[in-house]
């Protein structure tokens, strides 16, 4: 284990949580010096973060960049963080997201805007300590606590429909993780008391306790990804969600329940894994091809693109699970394809989740509504904008070039290996997804101009340019070269199948 | 020692947080009797310090002891010690909580502080109590001082209900715990909880016996925890009681109830555990099972505080059944942090009453935190922490309390308290909700209350924090209290 020279993670973890303080004790009095902290502190946090990657040595699966500290010694819980090449991307996406996040909603607030930027700012370091906490119960602590900033941001920015959504929304994931709460308690009773995860990999349990301790897990993470059925909390949050919150929902939240697979379910459980992995497959292929379905019949623009997020994120889950089914086809080769395709399906749909969102909200600031059908000829009023909407929805519709294809490719390709079916299967995605992302942009975007309201729209400013330029960068870059990522991640994910198979 | 009957000199220092609270109590008595302060200040500020100088004088002569006095009778040792510093804390927070409430209500009397004092006197002799008739006392001091407490607004026929109830409904109990008692004397032949000990490991002919007692004894033990399905009283008495009587009840007598149960069943009949295990598994399930459903339903907020303390009393009876040092720490741990949550909270709907104005309905805190974002915090802090976020001790106290539960083999109690407490989170959300969510109809009341009181109040709204974010020492005091 490679331990840190100086506290970079933890940084990362309460730099932003100090921030968002710092801007709530500000208040809604000194607006101004509140948003200026608050967007500081997001991209000054943003620019530690790249630390990680400059000082990541990627030729191993080692944590890296690790700390511990003893934090209730009764219980031997310990403040215990490090990245692998698996968290390290996803730690790296977050405080990016949330920088974007923070320009996008630049002067956007007007409701109690302090509280808002605090939100997002704690929310930045509670989603940076799930992914580099080491111990169960930080990791649990963080888990949980994240909901509460959420529950909130929803609560009080969202839309009209906006109590019953976030109630629906914490209910529905604090049942999952109580859950889990059993299940590491569990873990660590017979890991002999100790709450390092990694002390949970390897250990000798019956397949009947594997079983249970596979369906709490699956149970926490299949509604944080979310997985069809337990997905029905994702369409509501996300429709009455403001457009930040929407953003770190998909690019981020949605992220900790296939982390969350590769973290605790394939190591900890194998077995498990292997017996269910039918169930994971078929509730897979279901997002993708259900869920696609339902997508293409969404009026409203964010309930489609949420809807499409599921699918996606049933690639990363077919992904992670269809590596059973491929070791029994050809004995080993196409399982690291596999779960590399799902990881960097989810990198990929941060960028392109949070850039359809952001897109949905530069419209629905100058329009105030996102029914498709009070759109039509976008593009005669607003060509830059229609330029950067069109890639965005390329590369959610999975076009070579773009990230969106890099991921979906790479799974469905895996995916042949195991069964020819299951790739199949998958494979409509690419003519749903087509189906449901260019027949939106059809309607909003092409055509006569609609109305006098589109008639009076205005291109996007500086400000909005700056994200989607950015946005649209990273989705080229991983779509062209995806190979600096799939190198820091293929030396853990290569671990994580030696840990598999040794628990089989 | 030659003969049984020989007179020893009991140890009187040994007792000296009961002797000084006793003759404090009287001194507030006679004090209060010659004061002309209409406010009776000098009875609050002598009633704070007794109770502040007691909590020092038991950990100064209690903490790290384990030693009886008084031929056995009384006994102090270290998780005593928690216990009743943990009683004469929440009689602390009551009484600068209640101040204005109760002046308000022209029911702030002298008789108030004498007879909280004297229940809290009773709590400290029940927790140290190690004979049957010593535990009994102790119960009925505490318990004839909270009838007593509830039916002080005697102008309020809810009140009265709420008094006649309790006390018919708590005679019940006491007398079910003395006929248990008497059945184990009748076995034994002593009153001695030692003694009953090792009678109880070596049953023989009278196991049949022993056990009735036992049952009788759980009963009688349940009613003063308030556990489903003798938990009756508890909403009426919350909602009829004047509030900072009802915070009394709801905090620093659940401490005793748990330092009843550890004394007498715990401790007492812990050779018996396989058969008491299963009863209070019961409890449990009932109370988790029966709380939460009714407390959905609940639009006052004491109310909806007495059907979730059925929850909470479900959570405690699953550290307790899992015995060993684990569970007794982790229930001791619950109950103590419980109460001071639960006491803030009460805290905060005495903040927000004024005179001829009680804020016990759930729509009273509409919008909430336009009105007093500090306050808010506070209350969001405390309600996330009863549903157990982690970042809260709530979090810790069911944790801690999970983890005994499955480390004893009793995983599907473990999950359908897990279960209970996402049903919980529902209600404890639906407050938050509408402190940040919804408008306030007109105005909606203010934080009133003087400044030591909103001091107070804030120091224990953010110790539930702190206590979440840093539980290390408190949970390893807890723990080193049942380190064998």
């Amino acid at each position: 284990m490679l331990e840190s020279s100086w506290p970079l993670l933890s940084l990362l973890i309460w730099l932003p949580i100090l921030g968002g303080v710092v801007v709530l004790a500000l208040g809604d009095d000194r607006e101004e010096l509140g948003r200026i902290v608050a967007l500081g502190t997001a991209a000054l946090t943003f620019l530690f973060s790249l630390g990680l990657i400059t000082g990541f040595q990627s030729g191993t699966a080692a944590m890296q960049f690790v700390e511990l500290r003893s934090w209730v010694e009764a219980l031997n819980v310990n403040y215990h963080v490090g990245v692998d090449g698996i968290s390290m991307p996803l730690v790296v996406l977050t405080t990016f997201s949330t920088l974007l996040v923070m320009i996008a909603s630049w002067r956007r607030v007007t409701v109690k805007p302090a509280m808002f930027q605090a939100c997002f700012l704690m929310l930045n370091g509670i989603m940076v300590g799930v992914f580099s906490a080491l111990d169960a119960i930080l990791f649990y602590v963080f888990f949980e606590v994240m909901l509460v900033p959420m529950f909130l941001l929803i609560g009080i920015w969202g839309g009209a429909n906006r109590i019953y959504a976030t109630i629906k929304f914490f209910l529905y994931t604090f049942i999952g993780s109580v859950m889990m709460l059993v299940a590491l308690v569990y873990l660590q009773f017979q890991a002999g008391g100790s709450f390092h995860i990694l002390d949970f990999y390897g250990l000798d349990l019956p397949l009947n306790a594997q079983i249970w301790l596979f369906l709490a897990f699956l149970l926490a993470f299949a509604i944080k990804v979310p997985m069809w059925p337990v997905h029905t909390w994702l369409p509501d949050a996300h429709v009455q969600a403001p457009t930040g919150g929407s953003v770190i929902l998909a690019a981020i939240m949605l992220k900790i329940g296939g982390y969350g697979f590769v973290r605790f379910s394939l190591p900890v459980v194998p077995e498990a894994s292997m017996t269910l992995d039918w169930l994971m497959i078929a509730l897979s292929l279901i997002a993708v091809v259900y869920i696609g379905l339902v997508a293409m019949m969404q009026q409203d623009m964010k309930k489609l693109i949420a809807y499409s997020s599921i699918a996606h994120m049933g690639f990363v889950t077919l992904g992670f699970f269809v590596i059973f089914a491929i070791a029994d086809r050809t004995g080993g080769s196409g399982m690291l394809l596999a779960l590399e395709g799902g990881m960097v399906q989810m990198i990929s749909h941060g960028f392109i989740s949070a850039a359809m969102f952001l897109c949905v909200g530069v419209l629905y600031d100058r329009m105030h509504t996102r029914e498709i059908a009070d759109y039509g000829g976008v593009a005669h009023r607003m060509p830059v904008f229609a330029g950067f909407f069109v890639l965005f929805a390329m590369a959610n519709a999975g076009l070579p070039g773009t990230s969106g294809f890099v991921g979906e490719f790479m799974v469905i390709l895996a995916a042949f290996q195991a069964n020819f079916w299951y790739a199949f299967a998958a494979a409509t995605t690419l003519i749903l997804g087509a189906a449901y992302t260019l027949w939106m942009v059809r309607r909003v975007m092409y055509g006569e101009v609609a109305n006098d309201e589109v008639a009076k729209l205005e291109d996007v400013d500086r400000r909005e340019l700056t994200v989607l330029a950015v946005l649209a960068a990273a989705v080229l870059w991983l779509g062209l070269y995806p190979a600096p990522l799939i190198e820091i991640m293929e030396p853990s994910l290569e671990n994580l199948l030696e840990i598999v198979a040794a628990g089989l | 020692m030659t003969t049984a009957d020989a007179f020893e000199t009991p140890d009187l220092m040994l007792a000296l947080p009961e002797i000084w609270l006793l003759a404090m109590a009287c001194l507030v008595l006679v004090v209060d009797l010659f004061s002309k302060d209409r406010d009776h200040t000098p009875a609050f500020w002598l009633t704070q310090f007794a109770l502040v100088s007691t909590a020092l004088i038991t950990i100064n002569v209690q903490w790290g002891v384990d030693a009886t006095t008084f031929s056995g009778t009384y006994v102090a040792d270290a998780f005593g010690t928690i216990l009743k510093v943990a009683a004469l804390g929440l009689g602390f927070l009551g009484f600068a909580y209640s101040r204005d409430y109760m002046r308000d209500r022209g029911l702030l009397t002298g008789e108030f502080y004498i007879l909280s004092l004297f229940a809290i006197l009773g709590m400290l002799v029940t927790i140290s109590a190690h004979n049957l008739l010593t535990l009994y006392l102790g119960v009925e001091l505490m318990s004839l001082c909270f009838y007593a407490l509830v039916a002080m607004d005697r102008d309020s026929p809810r009140a009265s209900e709420a008094a006649m109830k309790y006390f018919v409904l708590g005679a019940l109990a006491s007398g079910m715990l003395l006929y248990g008692m008497s059945m184990l004397y009748g076995t034994t032949g002593s009153l001695d909880l030692a003694t009953i000990r090792e009678a109880a490991a070596t049953l023989e002919d009278n196991r049949i016996l022993f056990l009735f007692g036992l049952v009788f004894m759980v009963v009688g033990v349940a009613f003063k925890f308030g556990a489903v399905p003798f938990h009756m009283w508890v909403p009426d008495v919350y909602h009829g009681a004047p509030t900072p009587v009802t915070l009394m009840i709801a905090t620093a007598s659940k401490v005793a109830a748990v330092g009843l149960f550890l004394r007498l069943i715990g401790e007492g009949l812990e050779p018996l555990i396989a058969d008491w295990q299963q009863m209070i598994a019961l409890l449990a399930v009932l109370s988790l099972l029966v709380g939460n459903t009714v407390a959905l339903v609940q639009t006052n907020i004491k109310r909806m505080l007495a059907y979730s303390t059925f929850n909470h009393m479900g959570f405690i009876f699953m550290g307790l059944l899992a015995g060993a040092p684990g569970g007794y720490g982790a229930a001791v741990f619950y109950a103590v942090t419980y109460a001071m949550t639960v006491a803030a909270a009460f805290g905060i709907v005495l903040l927000l009453s004024r005179k001829n104005f009680e804020a016990d309905q759930l729509t009273d805190f509409r919008g909430l935190n336009e009105r007093s974002p500090l306050y808010a915090f506070i209350m969001l802090l405390l309600m996330i922490s009863l549903t157990g976020i982690p970042g809260t001790v709530g979090f810790y106290a069911k944790w801690l309390v999970l983890k005994a539960t499955v480390e004893a083999g009793f995983v599907w109690l473990a999950v359908l308290a897990v279960v209970g407490a996402v049903v919980g989170a529902f209600y404890y959300l639906r407050i938050v909700r509408l402190m940040y969510f919804d408008k306030p109809e007109g105005v909606g009341p203010q934080p009133t209350g003087s400044g030591g009181f909103r001091a107070v109040l804030t120091v224990n709204g953010l110790a539930v924090l702190a206590l979440g974010l840093f539980p290390g020492a408190l949970v390893a005091i807890c723990m080193a209290a049942f380190a064998p």
